[in-house]
This record gives structure tokens, C-alpha cells and sequence, in this order.
């Protein structure tokens, strides 16, 4: 099933989809208010994006400087070809260790690597301690936001899953309660992990340490307690100096929740003491995207969320709407960019309206890579046939006038006579819920004619 | 000075009098005014589907038909976009285009950027609501966006402003895309539906009485979804509204 199929099941509740947008658009807001309250805010995304482009053309020398720089500080570094590399590090180290119970905080990288599912089968507990992260784990759902991951549920529908999994109150879903329960039951966990896993939000070259952003300190708790901590990062997480960590950080807090600063920004340059930090990095197709020029901005993303926030179509369908890990425009070109044939829809499920490139703090050109990836999908013959055939006869009257005259013309003369039963017959999807223009007599051209006369 | 008019292929089709009015609003401001017969599409419609090929025979043939004239104007911002913003991937290079790319304007902006018309002898005495399509928006910056930190404008106010009576009305959200998108319409049909009337709720609970912009192809949806629910408000062209063609009802 394509994006537009599944969007459609969702705007079908029209309630709680809207419920949905205003949810999303009220944060769109809390950014808006943050970024205008900031002068220089067009100047630092500029120099975000500038830092990137810089960073990404000379990525193989900065991820060796910040290798060397992590060593010297004691850290361990590996490197990991894609996520089942990854994964196998992640395994390996936990079982080096004994571990056998792992808390993880926020990572989107973990999710594409589908770390979890590959550790429980592996026999690992693993908890996910963000919030949203756990809720929608205790469900056995998907993140269907980056920033927001249960932004999809109810608070009824918190409360409900609380009750089977924490014995919560029966129909108790008053947000302070569960939080409190939540809490609980993480401070469990957080006692009695044997590791933790982090994802890396950015990692510094010039310091070879990584740095990572939470709202609920939940990365720091988890890492504090046990004496192995593993932090997963994409090759992209690289910044070359301590000094441009504050762009990114004062433009990631406003974008992605209007905060001036996340809570936490927890700086690890050392393992606690007696403990080990492991530092994996991951290409998992990063490389391919860096080498086409088309798409290697994607890489630029600091995974704010405000892209998924702004765009009116996210907003309307829900992130499970487009089937990839990542949704909205992001998620909808670099999924295309990693495998165009199952992500075909994405480049489509968008009206190309240029909102998420402007809110983007990294000034990613996202719809112009979503447009460009249109064309790929024609390239490699994945649009389906009868649009194809539509717009190649369309292309073909286009080209010549009187064609193009007579067609419209006869459009115009024709369908108004016709029963409304057939013009708003079930091939015609536009007349679904709206009413076709009112088709007048006379075309421009021929009233340009007879003015002239 | 001589103008090109450019009419998109569809408005030359359904939407005659939003044209015309296109053609007077210029023509009243004595401006010389050609229309080239044998224009077509600018081929948007293909280049949003992906058809590189087919956009760019079309561009092509767009660039043959107005290279010559110095200023070519239309009634669309999101036909002005692929001229100016999307035909470089396909005429870069070609004799001509720095021209058309650099002398293509949407109407308001035209008349905002070149004539700087002072007063319209044209009155409207409704409550308008203006509606910020995403390419002109966007993409030629007719506006500031809400996304940017950047000074407040909007060429679309500043030229409306002109007209005699006029009243504006706030939305809640000024410039959310309709949902129309071209093939998105209709390939993403309930999305699409429901920006739609997220969008024409927004104007109708600001109390609106009409729905303007420089683009119709986003008006012809949201007045689709207008006549099927039958709302009480209506869209209307901006050329319309400064051509003076308000007769009195609406
Ligand atoms: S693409 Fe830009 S706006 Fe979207 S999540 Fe990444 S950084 Fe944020």
C-alpha cells in the first residue's frame, strides 16, 4: 500500500486527524515564536548549513580526527558498514560484558537499524527510557515521529496501555499520574541495567567526544548507573569544533519544540569511572547519499522534527501513513534515496508547498530533492502506467495548438451536456468531494480572437 | 515595452474571464499587451509528475514563443515558479533563457515590482481573504513566510490595498498550503480534500465573504470543495478584483 492509501484511512477519522494536526501545528507555533524571537536566527542556519556542506565535503578527514581524538581520551571507536554490522558490535559488546539488561535513550539510528527486535531475539532486554520512546515500545509500535515518537496516541489511549503493562489505575490517564508511574517503572530499570545505549546527536571532532540532547535527562540516569555505555552514531553526526556545537544546539531546541535549549545537553569526552564508552559509527547507505549531489544535503539533518510539524500533508496522514522509519519530508527522500522502488509514493505524498524547506534549521532543500526524486521514480519506469499514458498524450496535444485548441474545445462543449452521473463517475477521483470548475463557452483565446477582429 | 501575456493552459480553457480581466488590468494601466497564439502549457503539470522529457520539449517551446518580448506576465504565480525557478534544469544554456527567466513576472508582482501603480480606480467592497499559494509564496517570494525570521510584507496586500473599499480579513494560519499541488489533487485525493477545507474553514471562520490569490488553480479547488458543500463564500482571481469586474453581486 502506497502513502496515499494508508493517508486516506487516516483523514477518514476526521477527528482525530485533526486532532493530529492541531497537536503538531500548536508546536509549529512554539517554534515560530522561538526562531522569530532570535535576530540572527536566518544567519545561524545559514552558517548551520555552511558548517555542513564544509563538514560533509571533508567527512573522511573529520571522522579520522575525531577517531584519533576519541582515542586518546580513552573511548573505543567502531565501525560499522551498515546496520547489521551494527547490530553485531552492539551484541558482541553487551555479551563481552555479560550484559543482559539494557536501558537506551533516544536514537533514531537504532530504529533503522532495527537494533531492538535483533537484541530480544538475542535474548537482551531492552528499554527504551524516553517517554514516548517506551510507550510506544510497550505497544510494540514505531516511533511516528522523530522528536514526538507517541504523538499518534491519546492520552486515554496512554492510560489504557499503562493499565495492562505498569497495573496502573483502571481509566486513570491523567498525564501527571502516568508520568509518575512511568517513572517508576524506569527508575526499576535504570537500577538494575547492565548497559546503556545512546544515540549521538553531535560528535565533535576537534574534542572527540559526543554530545547528546535530551528533554527528561534519561540519557544521562542511564548512562551514569552502569559501567558500559555504548553511543551509536550516523557519519553525518560530525561537527569539526566545540565552538559551532552552539549553533546547532540553539537551532535544534527551537526547532523542534520552541525550548531555547533542550534540558539536558550531556557531553560525554570520558567513560564513568571503571566503565568503558563505545562509540559506533555507521554508514548503513550514508555514503551513497553523500555522493550524489542531488540528495546529499539529507545528510545536513539535525532530526528536529520541524519538517514533520510544518508540512500539511504529515500533519494530515500520520508518520505510520508513510511506511518508513523516518516520516514526513525527511523521511520521504532520504527513504527514497535508500531504496526508491518500496518508497516510491513518498516523493508524491507532497504538494511540493516548500514549507519544510524554509523551517528546516539546516536549510535542506527538501521538495526540491523530493521533486528530483519524482523524476527519478519515472527514470527507473516505477510510476504507474496509466499516469505515465496520461501525461504523455497530455505532453503531446501541449505541443501543438490546434490540437490543443480542438481538445479543449471539445472538453468544453461536450461535458456540459453529459449526465452527472457520468462525469462524476467513479474514474473521475477529483469530483469525489469537489465539484468540477463550471466549463464556459468560449475559451480565452477565441474571446482574444474576437477582440481583435 | 512589450508584453507577453502568458495565460496557463487551463485558465485558457475554463477560466476565460479571470484572463481577460488579466489582459485589462494591464491594458488599463496602458501597457502593450500581445497575446502569443500559439502558446500552450509551460509543461508544469509534467515536470511535478517527474516526466523530465516531456517538461522540457514543453519548456522549450515556451522559450521559442516569448524569448523576443520584454516582459512576460501571468496570472499565476506557480506557472511564473517553473519558468523562473524550474526551467534552468532544462534551457541552462539555451540562448534566451537568461531573458525569460529574468523578465517572467505573476501579475501583482509585475505591476508591484515594475509599475508601481500609485492608485486603481477600482472598488470591492467585501471582506477578502487572501490566500498565499505556495509558489508564488515560496518560491518568488511575494510575501514573507511565517517560517522565516524575516521583515513582514506581502506584494499581494500592498497591490489589493489599492483598490477602493476593501476590507481584509486575519486567517489563523496565513499561509498553510491548500492541498492542490497539481497531480497531488488527485493522486493524494483525501489529503488533498481535507487541506481544502481546513483551508476554506479558516476564511470562512474569519469571516470572509471572498477567497483571492494569484493562482487559480488553487481557487478552483477550494471553490470545488465550495460549490459540493455548499458554503457560503466564493473565490475569485485577483485580476478579477483589480480589473474592476465586480458587477454589483457576487
Ligand atoms: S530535515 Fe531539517 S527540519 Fe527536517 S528534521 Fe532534519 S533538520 Fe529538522
Amino acid at each position: 500500500m502506497g502513502h496515499s492509501e494508508k493517508a486516506s484511512k487516516f483523514v477518514a477519522n476526521s477527528e482525530r486527524m485533526h486532532w493530529h494536526d492541531k497537536a503538531l501545528w500548536f508546536v509549529r507555533e512554539k517554534r515560530d515564536l522561538a526562531a522569530h524571537q532570535l535576530d540572527e536566527w536566518e544567519e545561524l542556519r545559514r552558517v548551520a548549513s555552511e558548517i555542513k556542506s564544509h563538514t560533509m565535503d571533508r567527512l573522511d578527514y573529520y571522522l579520522e580526527e575525531f577517531e584519533k581524538n576519541a582515542k586518546q581520551k580513552g573511548l573505543h571507536i567502531h565501525w560499522a558498514r551498515d546496520a547489521r554490522e551494527h547490530n553485531e558490535i552492539v551484541l558482541n559488546l553487551l555479551l563481552a560484558h555479560g550484559a543482559k539488561r539494557v536501558v537506551k535513550s533516544k536514537s533514531m539510528l537504532t530504529e533503522e537499524c532495527h537494533l531492538n527486535p535483533f537484541l530480544e531475539k538475542n535474548n537482551i532486554e531492552i528499554v527504551d527510557t524516553d517517554l514516548g520512546e517506551r510507550i510506544v515500545q510497550l505497544r510494540r509500535e514505531a516511533p511516528s515521529h522523530i522528536v514526538l515518537p507517541a504523538i499518534h496516541l491519546k492520552k486515554e489511549e496512554v492510560g489504557k496501555t499503562f493499565e495492562e503493562f505498569l497495573n496502573t489505575q483502571k481509566d486513570n490517564c491523567d498525564p501527571t499520574y502516568l508520568t509518575r508511574e512511568a517513572r517508576k517503572h524506569l527508575r526499576e530499570k535504570f537500577l538494575t541495567a547492565d548497559a546503556s545505549i545512546t544515540g549521538v546527536n553531535f560528535a565533535i571532532a576537534q574534542t572527540g567526544g559526543v554530545v547528546v540532547c535530551t528533554n527528561e535527562g534519561n540519557a544521562d540516569i542511564g548512562t551514569s548507573l552502569p559501567k558500559l555505555h555504548i553511543a551509536s552514531m550516523g557519519i553525518e553526526k560530525i561537527i569539526p569544533r566545540l565552538e559551532d556545537l552552539s549553533i546547532f544546539t540553539r537551532l535544534l531546541a527551537r526547532s523542534a519544540t520552541g525550548q531555547p535549549i533542550t534540558t539536558y545537553t550531556s557531553h560525554f569526552h570520558a567513560p564513568i569511572e571503571g566503565g568503558e564508552l563505545h562509540i559506533i559509527i555507521v554508514d548503513n547507505g550514508r555514503s551513497d547519499i553523500l555522493s550524489n549531489s542531488d540528495f546529499k544535503e539529507s545528510l545536513h539533518c539535525i532530526r528536529c522534527g520541524a519538517c514533520l510539524n510544518t508540512c500539511p500533508v504529515y500533519r494530515r496522514s500520520g508518520g505510520y501513513s508513510y511506511g518508513y522509519i523516518i516520516p514526513g519530508p525527511i523521511g520521504s527522500t532520504l527513504g527514497a534515496s535508500r531504496d526508491l522502488q518500496a518508497n516510491k509514493t513518498l516523493p508524491f505524498a507532497c504538494t511540493l508547498c516548500a514549507s519544510c524547506s524554509n523551517v528546516c534549521p539546516s536549510k535542506i532543500g527538501l521538495h526540491n530533492q523530493l521533486y528530483k526524486h519524482r523524476q527519478n521514480v519515472v527514470k527507473a519506469g516505477l510510476l504507474g502506467a496509466k499516469k505515465r499514458a496520461i501525461l504523455k498524450v497530455t505532453a503531446w496535444v501541449m505541443k501543438h495548438p490546434l490540437l490543443f485548441d480542438f481538445m479543449g474545445l471539445v472538453v468544453r462543449k461536450i461535458v456540459p451536456i453529459l449526465p452527472r452521473s457520468i462525469v462524476y463517475s467513479k474514474a473521475n477521483v477529483w469530483g469525489r468531494n469537489r465539484e468540477l470548475p463550471k466549463f464556459p463557452k468560449k475559451s480565452f483565446k477565441e474571446l482574444y480572437k474576437e477582440r481583435i477582429k | 515595452m512589450k508584453i507577453g501575456l502568458f495565460i496557463p493552459c487551463f485558465m485558457n480553457e475554463l477560466y476565460p474571464e479571470a484572463s481577460m480581466a488579466t489582459l485589462r488590468v494591464l491594458e488599463n494601466l496602458g501597457l502593450d499587451v500581445e497575446y502569443p497564439m500559439n502558446q500552450t502549457c509551460c509543461g508544469q503539470p509534467m515536470a511535478n509528475s517527474g516526466c523530465y522529457h516531456k517538461a522540457k520539449e514543453l519548456a522549450k517551446r515556451f522559450l521559442k514563443i516569448f524569448k523576443d518580448y520584454d516582459y512576460i506576465v501571468a496570472p499565476s504565480g506557480s506557472c511564473v515558479a517553473m519558468v523562473r525557478v524550474n526551467y534552468a534544469q532544462f534551457l541552462e544554456g539555451e540562448e534566451g533563457f537568461e531573458q525569460i527567466k529574468n523578465n517572467t513576472y505573476e501579475l501583482v508582482e509585475f505591476l508591484h515590482d515594475v509599475i508601481k501603480p500609485t492608485t486603481m480606480s477600482v472598488s470591492f467592497p467585501y471582506r477578502v481573504g487572501i490566500h498565499n499559494s505556495c509558489h508564488g509564496h515560496r518560491e518568488l517570494g511575494m510575501a514573507s513566510m511565517s517560517e522565516r525570521n524575516l521583515p513582514e510584507f506581502s506584494k499581494i496586500k500592498k497591490i489589493l490595498s489599492l483598490v477602493n473599499d476593501i476590507e481584509f480579513v486575519t486567517l489563523r494560519r496565513n499561509d498553510e498550503c491548500c492541498g492542490f499541488g497539481g497531480i497531488f489533487s488527485v493522486t493524494e485525493e483525501a489529503v488533498s480534500v481535507a487541506m481544502g477545507i481546513d483551508r476554506v474553514n479558516d476564511h470562512l471562520n474569519a469571516k470572509a465573504e471572498v477567497i483571492t490569490g494569484i493562482d487559480m488553480s488553487c481557487l478552483m479547488h477550494m471553490q470545488g470543495i465550495i460549490d459540493r458543500q455548499k458554503l457560503p463564500i466564493k473565490t475569485m482571481h485577483i485580476a478579477q478584483i483589480l480589473a474592476g469586474d465586480y458587477d454589483g453581486t457576487l
